[in-house]
């Protein structure tokens, strides 16, 4: 897997733990779903706890946790399935401000979307991450400067840029 | 190509439509550019097939039966004598000398190459147009009422909205990967010209006790295989909610709507399954959840917007033209066109006029590059330079003097674009059928064309009134033929076309589903099965009834039992 974080490719510190291994006492460690509640009742306060949350999660079925952790990668079972984008905005909304990751086959060409909907990083598969390589992430971060969406990407509102240049 | 006089045409940059400011225009400028980077990279292999189409669908490029096609948008059906010229101009370059209006307001070009297509869309984004969500799984090109600002009956002319819509709509990060396809429609007269009750969201404007304008919404209509006529979801939305309510719709649709089977994804399912109750509850929880701050109402920003959709430097002028009564007496071509094709304006001594794209014989919404440059002419000589695209496949001049009809005539006859039959039998909608469309399973062109020439006598045609026939290739039913008055159905059979004839069908706030005949016919049967349903409603239509009232008092039984003696006695049917 590869993971991109504004625009680039980076190490990614988090491993993904089966629901068989143990707890482990250090690191960073991504849980699923089903066994988030075990993990955050029993994992060590020093270990920074992350979820695989699949797109059709309630976000309320992550609302006792969200305090504890610090990472949640939404599943995108395919990259036409935009269910992960509103699932991203109703955690945002809830509050969390750790890393939101969105995990499955997107394309560069969703990169502002994810970032439109509160995703920090995206990580896709090694043979995508092939076909489409850091130019193409960086080239589709920078291509949208102005969108008519007020969202989380701070600069870009067509409507804000409207009323600044009608205060002027 | 007819040259233009400048000498002819009013100084008159159109007033009356939406103006790009420089945000807009760089907005568009980087779409192009980000699509022109896509078809390189799908050229170049980093993109597959699979995963260009979306964005190729997102800038209306299909991939059809023959070739490539361009959905061009005509937001809310509003375009500039610039505008209609350079999509003249585009159709001579870079297809084969014509273009097709669509019953979504768009304009389809039917022979575009892939790698013109970023040209195509420079050349639209110079003159302020685009194809953005002409197509794909995202909220379309909004429509709108063709007599918006100039109906008698309108409220507010909802263009305003529309284009409010269009720019919350565009390039939207949470809506562009939506379960299905996502239609709005938005009217603001008491009569409905933008068929909202058959969309998936539509937006009747309205004033509540207060005075206040906002709307009605209506979600959960559609045709397609599954044709449904959509329910009230809200009887008023203050106009400061539009675009928060909106979200919170097309948020629960996002994450509910199915998603496992692509004729069970478009929202009249989820409403169809859960009911209206329940869909309105979870919108309405969403709603009062949402964190407003996000995409908070801009009232300023509605009416800069709305700013742009006054009305034009009209002339006073007396109710009637006694210049236009003359004429009409003198000509009597002349007055046949005005009393079917002209309709009543909301300032005295103007009139809107449908140019019908629907000669005798024609391929329903076709308009050649000469033709087009014709509308534009007409529309800076005798209309402000603006034009409508009316979904029934027509062209709209929204402001012409009465006195000018008479020149107005002149000029569209010579183009071959003043066939008198606005609203009559011979005004068929019709999809591209088999011989454009990859879906298709019948044809559609061929019969609109032998029931209108069936029907050729245009005195004849007159004396039958306003009857709406819509024809679709396929269940997918972009004919609208399940809300025809009579719609016709194309079908495949042990690979013969068959056609299911439907009776009843009304667009309006009086929405209803045609109901169906009886069996299929042939391609050929199909002109006599018209003409006898035709003629029974003659024998059996009350003084002023329309085709509709008259199938509505007496049943659909009577006219399927005529049907079947007139079969049983030997005739072809």
């Amino acid at each position: 897997m590869a993971l991109i974080s504004e625009g680039r490719f980076i190490e990614d510190a988090w491993r993904r733990l089966a629901d068989e291994e143990a707890l482990p006492r250090s690191g960073k460690v991504i849980v699923s779903l089903a066994r988030l509640e075990h993990a955050v009742a029993h994992l060590e306060a020093g270990v920074a706890l992350g979820v695989l949350a699949p797109n059709t999660t309630e976000p309320e079925a992550l609302a006792a946790a969200l305090p504890r952790l610090s990472l949640i990668s939404i599943v995108f079972p395919a990259f036409a399935d935009g269910r992960g984008f509103s699932l991203a905005r109703l955690i945002r909304r809830a509050g969390f401000t750790g890393e939101l990751r969105a995990s499955g086959r997107l394309l560069a060409d969703q990169y502002r979307h994810a970032l439109g909907c509160g995703f920090d990083t995206i990580e896709i598969p090694d043979d995508l991450a092939e076909r489409q390589d850091e130019s193409q992430w960086q080239a589709e971060r920078a291509a949208h400067a102005r969108t008519y969406q007020r969202g989380f990407v701070a600069p870009g509102s067509i409507l804000e840029a409207r009323r600044k240049a009608a205060a002027k | 190509m007819t040259a233009h006089d400048p000498s002819l045409a009013r100084p008159n940059t159109p007033v009356t439509t939406y103006r790009y400011d420089e945000f807009d225009a760089a907005f568009v400028r980087e779409r192009v550019a980000e699509f022109r980077e896509q078809v390189r990279r799908r050229l170049e292999g980093s993109l597959t097939e699979d995963e260009f189409r979306p964005f190729r669908l997102m800038n209306g490029l299909y991939l059809q039966l023959h070739a490539y096609m361009l959905r061009v948008a005509i937001p809310y059906g509003t375009l500039t004598a610039r505008q209609m010229r350079r999509l003249a101009d585009i159709a001579d370059k870079y297809d084969r000398g014509y273009g097709h209006f669509t019953t979504r307001q768009n304009l389809q070009y039917n022979w575009p190459k892939l790698i013109d297509t970023p040209d195509i869309l420079e050349a639209l984004a110079e003159v302020e147009m685009h194809a953005i969500q002409t197509s794909g799984n995202c909220i379309r090109n909004v429509t709108a009422d063709h007599f918006s600002g100039v109906a008698p009956d309108e409220i507010e002319d909802p263009r305003a909205t529309a284009e409010f819509l269009r720019q919350w709509s565009s390039a939207h990060p949470e809506f562009s990967f939506l379960p299905r396809k996502f239609k709005i429609a938005v009217t603001g007269s008491e009569h409905d010209r933008a068929a909202i009750m058959v969309h998936d969201v539509g937006l009747r404007i309205m004033t509540n006790a207060a005075g206040d304008v906002g709307y009605q919404v209506v979600v959960g209509g559609g045709l397609g295989r599954t044709p449904f006529v959509g329910k009230v979801l809200r009887d008023y939305l203050p106009r400061a909610d539009l675009l928060a309510y909106l979200e919170a719709v097309m948020r629960v649709y996002n994450r509910f709507g199915r998603r496992d089977n692509k004729y069970k994804a478009r929202i009249k399912i989820l409403v169809h399954e859960k009911g209206i109750e329940e869909v309105r509850a979870a919108i309405e929880a969403e709603f009062v959840a949402m964190d407003r701050g996000v995409f908070s109402y801009d009232p300023t920003e509605f009416e800069r917007i709305a700013a742009f959709f006054t009305p034009p430097p009209y002339e006073a002028l007396p109710a009637e033209s006694a210049k236009l009564r003359a004429e009409r007496v003198a000509h009597p071509a002349f007055g046949n066109f005005v009393e079917v094709n002209a309709a009543p304006h909301r300032v005295p001594g103007y009139a809107i006029v449908t140019v019908s794209l629907k000669p005798i014989g024609g391929i329903p919404g076709d308009a050649t590059s000469q033709q087009m440059r014709v509308l534009a002419e007409a529309s800076e000589r005798f209309g402000f330079g603006e034009l409508r695209i009316s979904h029934e496949q027509n062209v709209i001049l929204p402001h012409v003097k009465q006195d000018d009809l008479f020149d107005l005539w002149k000029l569209l006859d010579g183009a071959g674009l003043a066939t008198a039959n606005a609203g009559l039998v011979s005004d068929i909608i019709s999809c591209p059928g088999l011989d454009y469309c990859a879906l298709a399973t019948a044809r559609s062109i061929p019969i609109a064309q032998a029931i209108s020439k069936r029907f050729s006598d245009l005195s004849r045609q007159r004396r039958i009134g306003k009857l709406g026939i819509k024809i679709s290739g396929c269940i997918n039913a972009c004919g609208h033929h399940h809300v025809g008055a009579i719609g016709i159905l194309g079908l495949e059979k042990k690979g013969q076309e068959s056609y299911q004839i439907t009776l009843g069908g009304d667009p309006t706030f009086s929405a209803s589903i045609g109901e169906i005949l009886g069996p299929g016919v042939t391609a050929e049967q199909v002109p006599d099965v018209i003409e006898h349903i035709v003629d029974f409603y003659l024998a059996e239509r009350q003084e002023g009834e329309t085709f509709i009232e008259t199938w509505r008092r007496i049943g659909h039984a009577r006219f399927k039992d005529v049907l079947r003696r007139e079969g049983e006695d030997g005739a072809d049917i």
